[in-house]
């Protein structure tokens, strides 16, 4: 087969370029040929086509998502902010940590087990990449009706593929997100989310500067897998037509990426890297333009040196292909017999692919031709921006104005509490949790069914000294609250991890997210979009915590109908004293039970409305953000006085919910009284609101923090027993609690 | 007198090294990092293998470690009664290399399983457990996906009837282990091999709850300081 060089291509200006096969625009392709002055090789092709897709390039979102930037609230605490693989925190004491969560919905649900797997692989290399050790992993996932038949394909796979990957690398899985609703049924949302540690002066960045020096690809060799994968998989939905492109999943090796990564930190502390980019989405492509285009501004890469499992591989293939655990580095050539040392003591193939130049060019060779010649930055950071238009959609007001009211109120709370308990999204998510190693590396303090997972600042690094900081991580959303109102749905989403964060004692930080929507090209998923960026911008700026990084994943949808809209939003937060953390629930008898916030009527979206009737309308609950931060303040400040011996926010299901759950942890009773009306008090899910456990003697000093950020706080009754009783409404023993609460998801799933 | 030595080993995909060099560092000891590849037990006093997916486990778990420089040395040393203890991947490794008698083999959930397990220690008669009482039970996690006990039924007469069951599962058995059984010695005591994580259970901030795993790192501490 002949070589499309640049030779070539000159001379045959008008060969036609399967430009609209690899999902590119004819106006797209244009600009291509305008940057080139000529028609582009097929490997440039390949290049442009991946990097200017909807996964590599943003540019449906890119509008939109400035506003992250332009609206974020002041913060000492940042580092590395947006653009970069992963935003990176000052947590103190010299430390710093690295967080982001990004999606595999497409690939999950073409091949659950291996879309999953390669999802915490991908993720966790972003986090490496910036120069850290990966210290835990957290999923956020949501799926199709508990009961419905490929729910039972997608789930256990998703689960197993999470399991294996993340158990073999070494990973704690401190917590996350299981939920379940018809509208995701043929688009799983498997998002993953992996956190780092470092020290504040040893971050890595995704840089080529220097001429002279060299580019080295080590990890994994490069095979057929997903190749087009970005481009194909993530933008495209899953018509029919589509179907012979569905092998385009990778498959993931978890034993290379533990290799990799024990590998990365020894290159590190060697200080033998100079840059660094993890291979993902667009392999070699992206790796090699985006290195480029933020160093010096040029490479030479000898494509045949790559590595290949199948040799029958063309460049264009090469380039596209996106064979898991592979990273690029740039060595100073003195550095380069360490580097190889390094790797091969952690058998981890290495090669020097090619070298910085500064012509402002990437040029690629193949058997000694050259197939690319392209400005790196017109790849990498000059794609297409579209403006797509948007409106509000046709149903949203019939949506807004039926609501809840209409629905008959129950009047055996008792049995209403026992059905959403078992309710699929709020029954115990043991069997799914059961997977994951939560103990591994000794340092997790808060995991799975707590608020948030907590984890212990301790790493041996050279210099570095001992801390008693610790960190906590939540990732919420729910795609109810954005469908009735995407502005608020986002901000609520938000809001509940920063409660959850906030009610183990630890001050929220900084956020990321996963943008999870229909397609761009329908206005009203547009909308949605629109929307819930900026409600998601104006509650981060009013909350203090800026936005590091995240991941917009778009398409999924299935014909004509979308996913509900569903930003899942994921917040860090950092405890001085991590000995001081709360945990989760009634912890001992006899402690006064308080709970913090004000309770409204609001059952728009509430899973009352979704488990007893089925119904969705009406608005969410109001997104109060001062009353939030005005809340957390109180937990933050409680937990460091040693005011707080349990706690528990409040989200789906309410009071009730909470108070059940409080119960289970440690299997430990309360008697409360509620003064208003009873099923309101219960189920309303009015945000905004914590319940804590406190000694009888804390509890006016609990009173009296409380009303200097003017957080109500009723006093509800004090634990102890084997039952929840709410005075002349409901008693249910405790056992029956935890059984209600385990069965479910044993029963579906085996 | 110096601190006891206590080497813990690092094969390509081990997981739980750190942790059990931090158990063996709380106690006292002074943890001494082994290498796969190397032939040198650096004069350690007793050898803990730890947990994880040594060179992927992508064969039978354990079966490619056993074949490792480093545990030819480990092999004889045990066998002239050096102290060696394995959890998890270390218990597959010991039977996998026939210090141990039996086999670990895939959960008969055929799921994965981490949970917080009650055990009992059924003999203080080892290396490994003379801190605890025999019949003492405690929690300890476990975590794996092929953590299921199988020997044949002499064996199994043989362990019960020499008192070699060191470890059993009460309350439930997370992975259908014949007899309930968690962890097994070889007949001079010195090799001791369970699924549970003692190294996960040191601690009272993180971790399993409580410190019960604490006595396994107290225990040869102890025999060695008497030794």
């Amino acid at each position: 087969m002949s070589t499309d060089s640049v030779k070539r291509a000159e001379v045959t200006p008008d060969e036609p370029m399967p430009f609209a096969e690899l999902g590119m625009k004819q106006d797209e392709y244009d600009r291509v040929r305008e940057i080139l002055g000529r028609r582009p090789t097929g490997s440039e092709l390949a290049i442009y086509s991946v990097m200017w897709s909807e996964h590599c390039s943003y540019k449906s979102s890119k509008v939109h998502l400035k506003q992250f930037a332009t609206k974020a609230p002041h913060s000492d605490a940042l580092l590395v902010g947006m653009g970069e693989n992963a935003g990176v925190v000052d947590i103190g004491d010299g430390w710093a940590a690295t967080f982001k969560i990004e999606s595999h919905n497409h690939p999950s649900y073409v091949e659950p087990h291996q879309g999953a797997a390669t999802g915490v692989g991908g993720i966790v290399r972003d986090i490496m990449s910036m120069g850290a050790r990966p210290i835990a992993v957290m999923d956020s996932l949501r799926f199709g009706g508990a009961d419905q038949a490929d729910t039972r394909r997608v789930l256990p796979g998703v689960v197993e593929g999470i399991s294996h990957y993340g158990n073999c690398l070494g990973l704690p899985n401190i917590g996350g997100e299981v939920v379940f609703d018809p509208c995701y049924i043929g688009n799983p949302l498997v998002n993953a989310l992996c956190v780092g540690l470092l020290r504040k002066d040893q971050i890595k960045l995704a840089t080529a500067p220097g001429p002279g020096n060299k580019v080295v690809l080590f990890g994994a060799s490069t095979g057929p897998d997903g190749i087009g994968g970005a481009s194909v998989l993530a933008s495209a939905t899953f018509e029919d037509e589509s179907a012979a492109k569905r092998p385009a999943v990778q498959v993931g090796d978890p034993f290379m990426e533990k290799l990799l990564i024990e590998c990365c930190l020894e290159l590190y502390a060697a200080d033998v890297v100079v840059g660094i980019q993890d291979l993902g989405a667009a392999g070699v492509s992206c790796a090699t333009t985006e290195l480029a285009a933020k160093g010096t501004g040029g490479m030479d890469v000898d494509l045949n040196l790559v590595p290949l499992r199948d040799p029958s591989l063309r460049p264009e293939e090469i380039l596209m292909s996106e064979s898991q655990e592979r990273m690029m580095a740039v060595v100073r050539p003195s550095d380069i017999p360490a580097f190889m040392a390094i790797c091969e003591k952690w058998d981890v193939p290495a090669t020097v692919i090619g070298e910085v130049t500064d012509t402002g060019r990437l040029v690629m060779t193949w058997n000694g031709e050259v197939i690319v010649d392209i400005p790196p930055g017109t790849a990498a950071d000059d794609g297409p921006v579209y403006e797509r238009p948007y409106h509000e959609p046709s149903g949203q007001a019939a949506l807004n104005a039926d609501t809840p009211d209409r629905l008959e109120r129950p009047s055996d709370l008792r049995a209403t509490l026992l059905r959403l308990l078992g309710s699929p999204n709020l029954a115990s998510k043991e069997w799914v949790t059961g997977q994951y190693d939560r103990y591994v590396r000794s340092n997790t303090v808060l995991a799975q069914p707590a608020d948030a997972g907590m984890l212990r600042v301790a790493e041996d690094i050279e210099g570095a000294e001992p801390t008693t900081r610790g960190i906590a991580l939540s990732t919420d959303g729910n795609g109810r609250y954005a469908k009735l109102d995407p502005y608020a749905g986002a901000q609520l989403a938000l809001a509940e991890a920063y409660r959850n964060v906030a009610v183990t004692g630890a001050r929220p930080l900084a956020v990321t997210n996963c943008l999870n929507f229909g397609s761009p090209e329908d206005p009203e998923v547009m909308w949605q979009f629109a929307e819930a960026v900026r409600g998601l911008a104006d509650a981060c700026r009013i909350l203090g915590v800026p936005v590091t990084g995240g991941n917009v994943s778009f398409y999924n949808q299935t014909g004509s109908t979308a996913i509900n809209p569903t930003p899942v939003v994921g917040v860090l937060g950092v405890i001085n004293d991590v000995a001081r953390r709360v945990p989760t629930g009634f912890t001992g008898e006899g402690l006064r039970v308080a709970l913090l916030g004000e309770t409204r009527a609001e059952f728009g979206g509430s899973e009352w409305a979704h488990v007893e009737h089925g119904h969705l309308g009406g608005l969410p609950p109001e997104a109060d953000l001062e009353a939030e931060q005005g809340l957390g303040r109180v937990l933050v400040t409680a937990a460091a006085r040693g005011l707080l011996e349990g706690s528990h926010d409040l989200s789906d299901g309410g009071l009730a919910i909470a108070l059940a759950e409080s119960c289970m942890a440690r299997g430990v009773g309360a008697r409360v009284t509620l003064t208003g009306d009873p099923f309101t008090e219960l189920f309303s899910e009015s945000a905004a609101r914590a319940l804590v456990a406190v000694r009888p003697e804390a509890f006016d000093d609990l009173a009296k923090l409380c009303a200097e950020h003017d957080v109500p706080c009723y006093g509800l009754g004090v634990t102890g027993g084997t039952s929840l009783v709410v005075e002349g409404v409901l008693e249910v023993p405790v056992e029956e609690l935890r059984e209600t609460h385990a069965a479910t998801l044993p029963a579906l799933f085996g | 007198m110096s601190a006891a030595r206590v080497g813990v080993v690092t094969f390509p995909g081990t997981l739980d090294d750190q942790d059990a060099a931090k158990a063996v560092r709380l106690v006292g000891g002074e943890p001494v990092p082994l290498w796969h590849a190397d032939r040198d037990l650096k004069g350690v006093d007793a050898v803990f293998l730890p947990g994880g997916f040594s060179y992927g486990d992508y064969l039978r778990c354990g079966a490619i470690s056993r074949f490792a420089p480093l545990m030819e040395e480990i092999v004889s040393a045990a066998r002239a009664g050096l102290p060696v203890l394995g959890t998890c991947n270390g218990f597959q490794i010991l039977c996998e290399a026939h210090l141990l008698p039996g086999a670990l083999t895939r959960n008969a959930s055929l799921h994965y399983v981490c949970r917080d397990q009650r055990v009992r220690i059924e003999t203080a008669d080892t290396a490994w457990t003379n801190a605890y009482a025999a019949g003492q039970e405690i929690t300890l996690p476990v975590k794996h996906g092929e953590g299921r006990y199988v020997a044949d039924p002499e064996t199994l007469a043989e362990l019960e009837a020499t008192g070699r069951v060191v470890v059993r599962y009460v309350g439930g058995n997370p992975n259908g282990s014949l007899n309930d059984i968690a962890g097994v010695r070889n007949e001079a005591g010195n090799v001791v091999g369970l699924m549970p994580h003692p190294e996960h259970a040191v601690e009272e901030l993180v971790g399993a709850p409580g410190t019960d795993g604490l006595g396994f790192f107290t225990s040869i501490l102890k025999k060695l300081v008497d030794a």
